[in-house]
């Protein structure tokens, strides 16, 4: 199967969502993900899912902790200021290795900011964002093509885990349009003998992230800690572009790295060895591939859409001998091929 | 004689042969027996889901021997809401307090009653936070000493104390309301009752039931255990009349043709 179709980039998210076997979705209204939400209010009924619009986005990661608890694959949506209402629900399904799939596609702020794109997110959505010591994995997509793609790989990568796992999109890609492969769905979905589905012949199941006993407490923590330090070796993503003879690498994720492909492009017209490294899990981070860069003398152009945060990711990644330069756009405007290219220009 | 015929109180089926972690004269056993008690005469053992909540309810799921789940503060209607809107053959139940439901939780379960939502609601009322060291609660009586109202609760400090049965009764999505209290034998009796009462109306899925159970506290209340029962009489009840809030047709119906 391979139809094409024109599609935005939330909806490809929620039919990336439905193609996993997603069967259970609760969201909150807000900008700019409205249309993800809208558009499951129409399809979860469709394909026998739950829909449910919740009082608040606190509700609604709660919700999606109940409906996964239960062995479904659930889902929720939000931008921005409803994540940061999400982080105690997620971290309570870290705690009690609850699977589930978190769709940020990230505005301007802090604060209310506005509903323009951003990218200032990045250590809320790769440092776990809420209480306790946990980690999740954070995959960024910069297509369309991807906001369908990943969102099914983060749905199985939850399940793989049994760990809440982030898609992190700014709102410009939540809203570009274009042409998107339609992917086979899921057809055999694991089986989770863990889950609470009433304790009909076996004994009860749990799921809590409780310790009464701090005594009895360091065991669990330490599974846990082992296990996330599995999914960071296992797990780390990345697409390169002309890394192989390149003088300067640049690091961007999402929209940003789309028009690091232009500037790129821009770049090596004008005999500029540039390459393009585009993290795909920003959790867990490339550090690896740029710490080998690094070796081999490159210099660093790191373009974001936030006041530089993955900045200090690429720093721990290539040490302080290396040369970065960050450019970057905040508040809520995209962040230019132009810029990138002065950006890279200037390290010539 | 054998041990059968000794037996004249046992423990109920579902309940796990293991000691509570609730302090002397406190009213949350005697909550958690009889949940047990009903989980055991409607046969919902195989299908009965424990969602606890944060303070004095929080291993509420330890001492049944059925699924459970522990929920973040104040959230277990929402839980509640996806495990049965995803499976509605499950039957669902929250043990809650009054800081947990009425205070941090107000939202969560405001919204799950005006959505009617097919899940039971056990609500323990002690008039103050148990697990925390007995601060101020919004249920703590005016004129109460607690470690966080020094002088005693104030309205104009503190504003006045929340009627949850009262108000959630207003809304028309649950089938069944109901304050009790456990101070005496009498009113276990009708407490149990009316918990039997909620399980059955969510088995014949008409919307959310919740019983508000009036409990003591004497640690928290500065009273012996012995006086816990009196101080609840003399101070609680009349601020929280005992009685029935809600009761829709259908749930008075399956009501009179229960036996006892």
């Amino acid at each position: 199967m391979s139809e094409r179709t024109l599609m935005g980039g939330n909806i490809a998210v929620a039919e990336g969502a439905i193609l996993a076997g997603c069967r259970a979705y609760f969201g909150y209204p807000i900008t700019p993900q409205n249309d993800l939400l809208e558009h499951m209010a129409h399809r979860m009924p469709e394909v026998g899912g739950v829909f449910l619009q919740t009082e608040s986005e606190l509700a609604a990661i709660n919700m999606v902790y109940g409906a996964a608890a239960t062995g479904i694959r659930a889902m929720t949506s939000t931008s921005s200021p409803g994540f940061s209402l999400q982080q105690e629900g997620i971290s309570y399904m870290a705690g009690s290795e609850t699977p589930a799939v978190i769709a940020n596609i990230m505005r301007a702020g802090p604060g209310l900011g506005n509903i323009g794109g951003a990218q200032g997110d990045y250590m809320q959505c790769t440092r776990g964002g809420g209480h306790g010591d946990y980690s999740l994995i954070c995959l960024a997509p910069s297509t369309v093509q991807e906001m369908m793609d990943l969102t099914m790989l983060a749905f199985e990568l939850a399940d793989k885990y049994r760990n809440p796992v982030i898609v992190m999109a700014d709102g410009f890609l939540g809203q570009a349009m274009e042409p998107v492969v339609m992917r086979d769905p899921v057809r055999a979905l694991p089986e989770k003998k863990w889950a609470i589905t009433g304790a009909k012949g076996r004994p009860k199941n749990l799921i809590n992230s409780f310790e009464m006993n701090p005594i009895d407490h360091p065991a669990r923590i330490k599974l846990l800690l082992e296990k996330w330090e599995r999914m960071r070796q296992q797990e780390m993503r990345y697409e390169g572009l002309n890394l192989e003879d390149a003088e300067i690498v640049l690091i961007a994720f999402g929209s940003a790295a789309r028009s690091g492909l232009s500037a790129m492009q821009m770049a090596r017209r004008n005999k500029i060895k540039v390459g393009l490294l585009r993290p795909i899990t920003v959790m867990p981070f490339s550090y690896q591939p740029l710490a080998d860069l690094a070796e081999r003398g490159c210099k660093f152009v790191v373009a974001e859409m936030s006041g530089g945060q993955m900045l200090e990711d690429v720093r721990m990644a290539v040490g302080n001998d290396s040369e970065i330069r960050l450019v970057n756009s905040y508040g809520g405007v995209p962040l230019t091929a132009d810029a990138i290219f002065e950006a890279l220009d200037l390290l010539v | 004689m054998n041990e059968e015929e000794y037996r004249i109180f046992g423990r109920p089926e579902v309940m796990e042969d293991r000691p509570t972690h609730f302090c002397p004269g406190c009213g949350h056993g005697i909550i958690q027996r009889m949940i047990g008690e009903v989980i055991d005469e409607l046969g919902i053992q195989e299908r009965a889901i424990c969602i606890g909540s944060i303070g004095c309810t929080v291993t509420s799921y330890a001492y049944f021997k059925v699924d459970g789940l522990e929920a973040a503060h104040g959230r277990a209607p929402a839980v509640a809401t996806a495990i049965k809107r995803c499976h509605p053959e499950l039957i669902a139940f929250t043990i809650q307090g009054d800081g947990d439901l009425a205070s941090i939780g107000m939202a969560e379960i405001v919204h799950a009653c005006a959505r009617g939502e097919n899940f039971t609601v056990i609500f323990a009322n002690n008039a103050t936070y148990g697990m925390t060291g007995g601060q101020l609660a919004p249920t703590t009586l005016l004129g109460m000493y607690t470690s966080s109202t020094p002088l005693g609760r104030s309205e104009k400090q503190a504003g006045f104390p929340i009627r949850v049965s009262e108000m959630l009764a207003t809304l028309d999505g649950p089938s069944y309301i109901a304050r009790v209290a456990v101070h005496t034998p009498a009113n276990v009796r009708k407490a149990r009752k009316a918990i039997e009462i909620a399980f059955r109306a969510q088995m014949a899925g008409l919307g959310l039931s919740l019983v508000e159970v009036l409990s003591m506290c004497p640690i928290n209340w500065k009273v012996e255990p012995r006086q816990a029962p009196a101080w609840m009489n003399e101070k609680m009840i009349p601020q929280y009349p005992l009685g029935e809030f809600k009761v829709i047709p259908e749930v008075e119906r399956l009501r009179r043709s229960m036996r006892g």
